[in-house]
């Protein structure tokens, strides 16, 4: 508990804060990795899922995909661009990627896929064109699931942006490690608490964003 | 090939350490969630707070839960017991929604049935709802077992090994051979588990030949580092 408190007291120091090394940059550089490597999963995987979830093409591949993303070691991928790419911010930039694809993908896809059939073929018989029935029907009803992907993507990327400090990065997880090295147990704490707060301030957000994505006539309650 | 061949007996002791962590989260999680899954189905207050807790707790990132734990549990930050615990719990996160869902769906007649037959509540539960819950209960545990190996590897940059012992090293010394042969590995460790797991339920669940939709519906749940 003697912990605790010390490490209550070392997030709640103001003299942490500011600064290039502040708690208020590394909480920045945090979220912003985890914005900037979710965008460009989102830039490739939303349109890629939402292609197959319409033509019902590569499904396999995006299934397979998906679970195979399951079993890839997050430390592996981090590490392996670290040395491939050196020091810096490119290597777990493209491991952010990386490990955030998945989900959009997967969320994409879903959304797409699991809106009511009768819903699509109304849709046709109306008239639509495949484009229409793909922006106006398939797309709005998949919202909710792809919002929920994007939101396990953001997810995975602030527990790895933690772990990329390891080979270098920025963000909470600088703390972290070196608390590691200097033995300093509360600061590692902190950190870890920091993280843990961040990530559920997000994952709060993102419930909320994915109950207004739903189309006022299918919304639940 | 040549890195793998000298290094073949260390690479082995963090197989083994490897299996040793991972295996007993994977067990506890799935004979744990049953009884909450029943719980929250049967217990409406507990429902809420053990399916909303859930999900949130699925939201906390690995390593920092690492760190955590020990000042809840008492336990020495290198202390491998702290992963087992965590990685229970996330074993937990994932499978109580599912034994929940599983456990409800099972078809109401058939458990009308038994009790008809004067089934004693405990041998109903046993002999009926949980081998008609069984295939989703699977997809579930096959979700787990995966994820839990994979997140066994984050313990080593706390300095407990396992196979992530071989990214830490390889990235210290800049050995990509090191890095490529852990990812392997621990890839293969999860198929082998997952494979064993599809097997044991061919075994004891001989009349599915087909996955349950639970595996669709987790597809959107990616595992978290």
């Amino acid at each position: 508990m003697n912990y605790l408190l010390d490490a209550l007291a070392w997030i709640a120091d103001p003299a942490r804060w500011p600064g290039p090394d502040g708690i208020a940059t590394r909480l920045g550089e945090h979220l912003a990795y985890s914005a900037v490597g979710v965008l460009i999963a989102c830039a490739i995987g939303i349109p890629a899922g939402w292609l197959v979830g319409h033509t019902r093409r590569g499904r396999g591949l995006a299934v397979g995909l998906s679970g195979a993303a399951r079993a890839l070691p997050t430390l592996g991928v981090v590490t392996l661009l670290g040395i491939l790419l050196g020091i810096g911010l490119v290597g777990p930039l493209v491991a952010f990627v990386v490990l955030a694809l998945p989900s959009v993908l997967a969320g994409a896809y879903a959304g797409v896929e699991a809106v009511d059939p009768q819903a699509v073929d109304g849709a046709r018989a109306s008239g639509m064109t495949e484009a229409q029935v793909l922006t106006r029907v398939e797309i709005p009803l998949g919202l909710p699931l792809l919002v929920g992907g994007v939101r396990s993507a953001f997810l995975q990327v602030i527990a790895t942006a933690t772990l990329a400090a390891y080979v270098g990065a920025g963000g909470l997880g600088r703390y972290l490690f070196l608390g590691l090295k200097t033995q300093d147990y509360p600061q590692m704490l902190a950190a870890s608490l920091l993280v843990v707060a961040l990530a559920l301030v997000c994952d709060l957000v993102f419930a909320a964003l994915q109950r207004v994505a739903a189309p006022a006539g299918v919304r639940p309650h | 090939m040549n890195w793998l061949a000298n290094n073949l007996d260390v690479v082995g002791g963090h197989l083994l350490s490897h299996l040793l962590l991972a295996v007993p989260p994977i067990v506890f999680s799935f004979l744990l969630a049953i009884p909450a899954g029943w719980l929250a189905n049967r217990v409406r207050w507990l429902r809420a707070p053990l399916l909303t807790g859930a999900g949130l707790f699925y939201a906390i990132p690995s390593l920092p839960l690492f760190v955590v734990l020990p000042v809840i549990i008492g336990t020495g930050i290198r202390d491998p017991l702290n992963i087992v615990v965590a990685l229970t719990l996330y074993g937990l996160a994932l499978m109580v929604p599912v034994a929940a869902d599983a456990l409800r769906q099972v078809d109401a007649r058939a458990v009308d049935a038994a009790d008809a037959l004067g089934y004693p509540p405990l041998r109903r539960f046993l002999g009926v709802d949980l081998p008609l819950a069984g295939p989703a209960l699977l997809a579930g545990l096959r979700v787990v077992a995966v994820s839990t190996v994979s997140l066994v590897t984050v313990g080593a940059v706390l300095g407990i090994p396992s196979l992530g012992m071989l990214f830490t090293d390889g990235f210290q010394r800049g050995i990509i051979a090191s890095v490529l042969t852990g990812i392997g590995a621990t890839v293969a460790l999860a198929l082998v588990i997952d494979g064993l797991l599809v097997l044991a339920g061919r075994a004891l669940l001989p009349w599915t030949r087909r996955a349950p939709r639970t595996e669709a519906a987790l597809a959107t749940r990616g595992a978290g580092a």
